[in-house]
């Protein structure tokens, strides 16, 4: 199911920004070359939302113990992060950005 | 509550752990001072340039040092060099073992991890449990039952401490849990926090560990000199003083059990030298709040962010002046804790722990 999230340009370029749909929560990416990406909100180790973490290249990093998860694939990238995020499909029309929730 | 007849059971395992829970303490939600986040993005930027410096002078300090220890060796003249020798090794391996195990330390995680198992080594924690022991310490800092890296349990153990300035209270309990940990087999409190999939790693390890050991043992003995042994190992001991000196301004005589690491932490001013030697560690509270910023970024942060913190500490001697007679009157009285006090201005805790069932 295709959700109408943001503004694709409130989304700062590699950065990430928090998307809450009633109890579920998403993280939303834009990177350098101003491509988006979705994830679960919630970091794999412990309930911490990843908006608040640090995007460098394809890489979040979650602001509680740094885990570092692969946010175009969701593959946790070493401890603390061991198990990978779910990703979602995106896509920007009219300068919205749409998320498959599915 | 802790009275003097009955001490906190400080384990992992023991009742302080589910009474933790219950009190809504474990995992929970801390305090974050407020800092727009395009400031706390131009923070959180990676550098490789001033760690590599950093650990360029680390390295060549320790090589100096160390050279001129072993051309004195036999002469009373060795204890100068071994002396600094010991503390870059023993000591300031502490706070490059800190920041890169949070990985900031660089921008290239490879260095970030190559230090972090160098640093590990020489300060004398096995990379992976601490690792795991360490994000404990960041989930419930300071939290009875749930942190494993309580520096000073009350009623302050002033023989333990007093020992801990050589580690002869850690040192041997780290060659015991790596002598377990090499036979395939954790503490259990360390079981509460290591997963499974990590475990194989922390029993390799400790075997690599041993193994160094021991080959560093041999070298002595073939060559009937305790030479090696004072440019690797022992200095884990005889230089570990500065260590404890800044690693007790972090937390002790705080309070715990709180959910605010403006509670809990201390910030001390120091001088550059310092700073130097401790990677900017005395941002303490700064650290805590905001572990994705690196060392280098911290004081910038601790700008920004000072309106809304406790007055930090003019200096070691001004944390010490408050440490001290806190552990002293902890030994008769384990409920009492330093309070900090917070600006007017500052917002609300983000949650409250529950009164205890
Ligand atoms: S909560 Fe994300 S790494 Fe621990």
């Amino acid at each position: 199911m295709w959700i109408d999230a943001v503004n694709a340009a409130d989304i700062a370029r590699e950065d990430v920004l928090r998307f809450d749909l009633g109890e579920r929560t998403f993280a939303l990416y834009r990177t350098q070359d101003d491509r988006y990406f979705a994830t679960d909100g919630l970091c794999t180790h412990a309930k911490v939302h990843l908006a608040g973490g640090f995007v460098l290249d394809q890489v979040i990093e979650c602001p509680k113990h740094n885990g570092r998860f692969n946010f175009t694939t969701g593959q946790a990238m070493g401890a603390p992060a061991c198990v990978n995020l779910k990703t979602y499909p995106t896509k920007v029309e009219a300068g919205r950005l749409w998320v498959n929730i599915a | 509550m802790p009275t003097a007849l009955a001490p906190r059971d400080y384990s992992l395992t023991g009742p302080e752990n589910r009474r933790a829970g219950e009190r809504g303490l474990a995992d929970a939600e801390w305090y974050t001072c407020l800092i727009p986040r395009s400031r706390l993005k131009e923070l959180m930027q990676r550098r490789d340039g001033p760690a590599i410096r950093d650990t360029l002078l680390w390295f060549a300090l320790l090589i100096i040092t160390g050279t001129l220890g072993c051309l004195t060796w036999g002469t009373w003249w060795t204890i100068l060099p071994f002396t600094v020798y010991g503390v870059l090794y023993g000591s300031c391996s502490d706070s490059r073992w800190h920041e890169s195990l949070h990985r900031t330390a660089f921008k290239t995680v490879w260095m970030n991890d190559a230090l972090y198992e160098l640093a590990s080594f020489m300060v004398l924690r096995e990379s992976v449990p601490w690792r795991w022991s360490h994000t404990r310490h960041h989930t419930d800092t300071i939290i009875v039952g749930r942190d494993p890296e309580i520096a000073v349990p009350r009623p302050p153990d002033l023989l333990g401490l007093a020992l801990s300035f050589f580690s002869l209270k850690s040192g041997p309990r780290e060659f015991h849990r790596m002598t377990l940990h090499s036979f395939g087999r954790l503490t259990p409190g360390e079981a509460t926090y290591i997963p499974e999939i990590e475990r194989p790693k922390v029993y390799r390890n400790a075997r690599i560990y041993l193994a160094i050991y021991l080959a560093v043992i041999a070298t002595g003995v073939a060559t009937r000199s305790f030479l090696p042994l004072m440019l690797v190992g022992f200095p884990s001991f005889y230089g570990a003083w500065l260590l404890l000196v800044f690693g007790l301004t972090q937390h002790a005589g705080l309070a715990e059990d709180v959910l605010d690491h403006r509670l809990n932490c201390r910030t001390v001013y120091m001088n550059p030298v310092l700073r130097y030697l401790y990677w900017e560690m005395n941002y303490h509270v700064e650290h805590h709040m905001f572990p994705l910023v690196p060392y280098h970024a911290l004081g910038h942060l601790h700008q920004e962010l000072k309106a809304d913190m406790p007055k930090p500490y003019d200096g070691l001697w001004a944390a010490y002046r408050e440490i001290i007679p806190t552990l002293l009157r902890q030994t008769k009285d384990p409920a009492y804790h330093v309070q900090r006090l917070l600006p007017a201005s500052a917002r609300a805790l983000g949650s409250t722990p529950q009164p205890a069932s």
